[in-house]
């Protein structure tokens, strides 16, 4: 009877010291006081604005520093064609690099797009979003404005690019995005 | 990926059924053929997909009004007929301007949304179109391939149970069949008159003899001692590895169905890793992206998550749309929002330095190096046990990427004639200096 009491406590005593490593909830640590950050962290909770988040919009009017330059078309349909007529790259043949606009458009559009562009990539094939257009759709048209001010704001329900792509990135990617369609129409 | 075969398979099936049975009732009833009501719903329902469905649902307002039976809705409550409809569905916006008081309502209605102009439709594409929309959604086709995707997944249930219970059958057979064979080893023995010790009174009891050995208590003690040694390192050792740490988030979001079954890069959402320190969690407004379109998983993932997770994964999209304001029914942002409270799980602590862009851009390791087989993780844990050795261990084995890298060129030859290696770790460029991670 004894040894069967003491088998009993060595398992309660395994279950206890097991049942502390929960998945959970984060481990003990030894003394964290350096652990602990002093400065604020990305992501954050923070008093120092109302709605507690770290990550905030630029206040409105502000300009970030070095070689920002704004976009003036709206988000209108007035803009659209605007853009869509008279915005034109600012690069020139130098500064192309097609592998770069490759990289990033692999990444952020071939995902609806296709890595070729006829709008048949692995959601639309998986038919989880559909109406992804081929570049080559005549009955759109896109040139070089509209497919920088499609990235910038989006357009129904493509979304907008602008908080993933930074100036040039977008650009880059819009060279990339009018040759596939100059193959597409081959 | 079965499923998604089952499913292509069963609409595939019932499409060529279709074309055949319009093929038949065509022939046959070729008085009933006029040249409008011949549309062919399964070509009008490709061009809907390949046009519309950017726009339009069939019985669910998106960007433009619900699609379904709209012919036979538009004759009847505004006297529109098929002209009006081409003239729409061509050019839109020349009929707006041509001042139709119908196209210029619904238009208003809709925000003075542009619909596309699709002047290459033809007559016969329209009516395709328009008949994919009359059609009743071929819902027995749904409900059969649910129910079979089910058998399928239970099948695999029951297969792994069967081979679960017939193992246990067998190591039962096997303790009987031991404990048979040491009864009739018995029985001979005392057959033969060999006798079999049973109890024997007179001995010593075995602890009694064992605490009289002090050599014996000396090896135990020294034996016991060290083991204990050795867990209680152990334990002291992962005070503060998080290794495993898998925290329940505030939106069951499966890296699994995303960046798994569904191939989305990592760096589509965690786009700051290319550029910056942080690898960044998106925001919302990158979720939108697709959630947009995406209000409902599809039946054959809504089951598998039930099944296999006990999870509503539809009421998990719908967590999401609270979050960020997005009003379903009008398709539009209500502006009242509230932040995810997504629960940190990487975190290092503030005296070291890790940088991603460093790891991921310049060195060009990938994600799964350092944070595992996020693409099968259906909740994310943390793989790796970010201890210093983790971090040395790697920088003495991994060779520095010099590749369309001018920076490195020079010092790279220089450092590579000094160690005498062809190929330079990123510990011989100086990724052991305390002062690179701690500062
Ligand atoms: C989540 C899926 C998705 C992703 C990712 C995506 N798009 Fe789109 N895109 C769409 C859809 C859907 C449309 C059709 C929009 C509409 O209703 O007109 C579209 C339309 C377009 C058009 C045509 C717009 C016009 O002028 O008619 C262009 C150009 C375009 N996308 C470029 C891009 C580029 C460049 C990227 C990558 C930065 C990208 N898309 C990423 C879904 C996507
Ligand atoms: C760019 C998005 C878009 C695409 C693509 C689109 N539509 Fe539309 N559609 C709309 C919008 C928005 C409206 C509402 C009127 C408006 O604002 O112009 C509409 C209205 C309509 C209407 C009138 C419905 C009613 O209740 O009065 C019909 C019919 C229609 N669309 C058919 C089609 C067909 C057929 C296609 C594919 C060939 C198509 N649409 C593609 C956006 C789109
Ligand atoms: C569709 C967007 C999306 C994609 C694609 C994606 N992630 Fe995530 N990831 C998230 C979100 C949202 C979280 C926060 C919720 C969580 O931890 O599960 C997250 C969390 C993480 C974390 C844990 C962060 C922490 O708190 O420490 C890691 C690591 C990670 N992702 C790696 C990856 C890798 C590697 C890939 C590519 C295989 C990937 N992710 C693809 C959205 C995404
Ligand atoms: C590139 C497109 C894309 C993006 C971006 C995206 N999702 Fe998804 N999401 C999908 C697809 C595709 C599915 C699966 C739909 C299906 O199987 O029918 C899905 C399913 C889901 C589900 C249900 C399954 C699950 O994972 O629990 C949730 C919840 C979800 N997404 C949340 C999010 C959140 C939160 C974000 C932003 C961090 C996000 N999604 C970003 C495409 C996307
Ligand atoms: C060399 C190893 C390594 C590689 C490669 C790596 N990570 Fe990390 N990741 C880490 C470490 C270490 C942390 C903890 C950083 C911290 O706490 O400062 C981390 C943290 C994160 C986080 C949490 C938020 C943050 O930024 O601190 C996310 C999300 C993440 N990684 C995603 C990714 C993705 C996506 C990739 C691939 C593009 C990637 N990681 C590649 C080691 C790595
Ligand atoms: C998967 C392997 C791997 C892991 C794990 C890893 N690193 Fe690295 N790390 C590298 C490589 C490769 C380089 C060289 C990059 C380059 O070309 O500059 C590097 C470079 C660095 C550098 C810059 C060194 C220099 O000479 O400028 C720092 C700082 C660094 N790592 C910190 C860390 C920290 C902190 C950790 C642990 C949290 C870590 N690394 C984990 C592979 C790794
Ligand atoms: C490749 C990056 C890297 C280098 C190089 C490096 N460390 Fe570390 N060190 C770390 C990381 C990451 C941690 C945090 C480990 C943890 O949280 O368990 C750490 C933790 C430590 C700690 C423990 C602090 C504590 O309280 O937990 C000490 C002490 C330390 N480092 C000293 C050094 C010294 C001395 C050197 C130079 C010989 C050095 N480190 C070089 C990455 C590095």
């Amino acid at each position: 009877m004894k040894t069967f009491l003491k088998y009993i406590l060595a398992l309660l005593v395994v279950f206890s010291l097991s049942s502390c490593n929960n998945k959970t909830s984060r481990n003990y640590q030894y003394m964290p006081n350096m652990y602990e950050p002093v400065s604020y962290e990305a992501y954050q909770e923070s008093d120092a604005f109302a709605n507690g988040i770290e990550a905030q919009l630029p206040a409105e009017g502000t300009i970030p520093r070095g070689g920002f330059m704004p976009y003036e078309y709206e988000d209108t349909n007035e803009g659209y064609e605007a853009a869509k007529a008279n915005l034109v790259s600012p690069m020139d043949s130098l500064q192309v690099d097609y592998e770069r606009g490759k990289e990033l458009y692999d990444v952020y559009c071939g995902i609806c797009h296709g890595t070729k562009g006829a709008g048949q990539g692995t959601l639309v094939k998986r038919e989880k979003i559909l109406g992804v257009p081929s570049y080559a759709d005549a009955g759109r048209a896109i040139t070089t404005g509209s497919i920088y001010h499609v990235i910038y704001y989006g357009k129904n329900t493509m979304g907008s690019y602008a908080n993933q792509l930074n100036e040039e990135e977008r650009w880059q990617v819009v060279a990339y995005v009018e040759k596939l369609k100059a193959e597409l129409e081959k | 990926m079965k499923h998604v075969i089952y499913r292509n398979l069963t609409s595939k099936i019932l499409s060529f059924g279709f074309i055949f049975f319009l093929t038949f009732s065509i022939s046959i009833n070729a008085q009933e053929e006029t040249a409008e009501a011949a549309g062919d719903p399964v070509n009008g329902k490709s061009l809907f997909n390949a046009n519309c469905a950017a726009c339009h649902r069939l019985n669910k307002p998106m960007t433009g009004p619900a699609l379904a039976n709209v012919e036979q809705r538009l004759y009847e409550e505004e006297g529109l007929d098929r002209e009006w409809l081409n003239k729409w569905i061509r050019n839109s916006a020349g009929l707006i301007s041509s001042g139709d008081a119908y196209a210029n309502k619904v238009y208003n209605e809709w925000n003075q949304v542009a619909m596309n102009a699709f002047p290459q439709l033809s007559d016969q594409d329209i009516s395709d179109i328009l008949a994919y929309t009359a059609a009743p959604p071929p819902a027995p086709a749904v409900a059969e391939t649910a129910v079979a995707e089910q058998a399928g997944g239970a099948q695999g249930g029951i297969s792994n149970e069967i081979i679960l219970g017939a193992l246990a059958v067998l190591f039962g057979l096997l303790a009987m069949a031991l404990i048979v064979v040491k009864r009739t080893l018995n029985r001979f023995a005392e057959a033969k008159g060999i006798p079999v010790v049973e109890e024997d009174e007179k001995r010593l009891p075995l602890w009694k003899a064992f605490v009289q050995n002090q050599f014996l208590v000396l090896v135990t003690s020294i034996f016991f001692l060290l083991g204990s040694a050795y867990f209680v390192y152990g334990y002291l050792m992962q005070v503060g590895v998080d290794q495993g740490y898998e925290p329940v988030q505030p939106i069951h979001y499966s890296h699994r169905i995303h960046a798994g079954e569904n191939g989305i890069d990592c760096k589509y959402c965690h786009s700051s890793a290319r550029v910056s320190k942080h690898s960044g969690i998106p925001s919302l407004n990158i979720c939108m992206n697709c959630h947009k379109a995406i209000g409902q998983v599809a039946e054959a993932t809504q089951q598998e998550g039930i099944n296999e997770y006990g999870v509503d994964y539809n009421a998990e999209i719908q967590k999401l749309y609270k979050a960020v304001g997005w009003d379903e029914s009008t398709q539009s942002y209500t502006g009242e929002t509230s932040p995810v409270e997504w629960i940190r799980i990487h975190n290092l602590p503030d005296l070291a330095y890790f940088n991603h862009a460093q790891h991921v851009s310049v060195a060009g390791v990938e994600c799964q190096t350092c944070h595992g087989p996020v693409e099968e993780m259906e909740i994310m844990y943390q793989h790796a046990p970010l201890t210093m050795g983790w971090c040395i261990n790697c920088h003495r084995e991994t060779n520095v990427n010099v590749q369309d890298n001018g920076y490195y060129a020079k010092i790279h030859e220089e450092l590579s004639k000094k160690y005498g290696v062809e190929q330079l770790t990123a510990a011989q460029m100086g990724g052991l200096e305390c002062g690179k991670c701690h500062y």
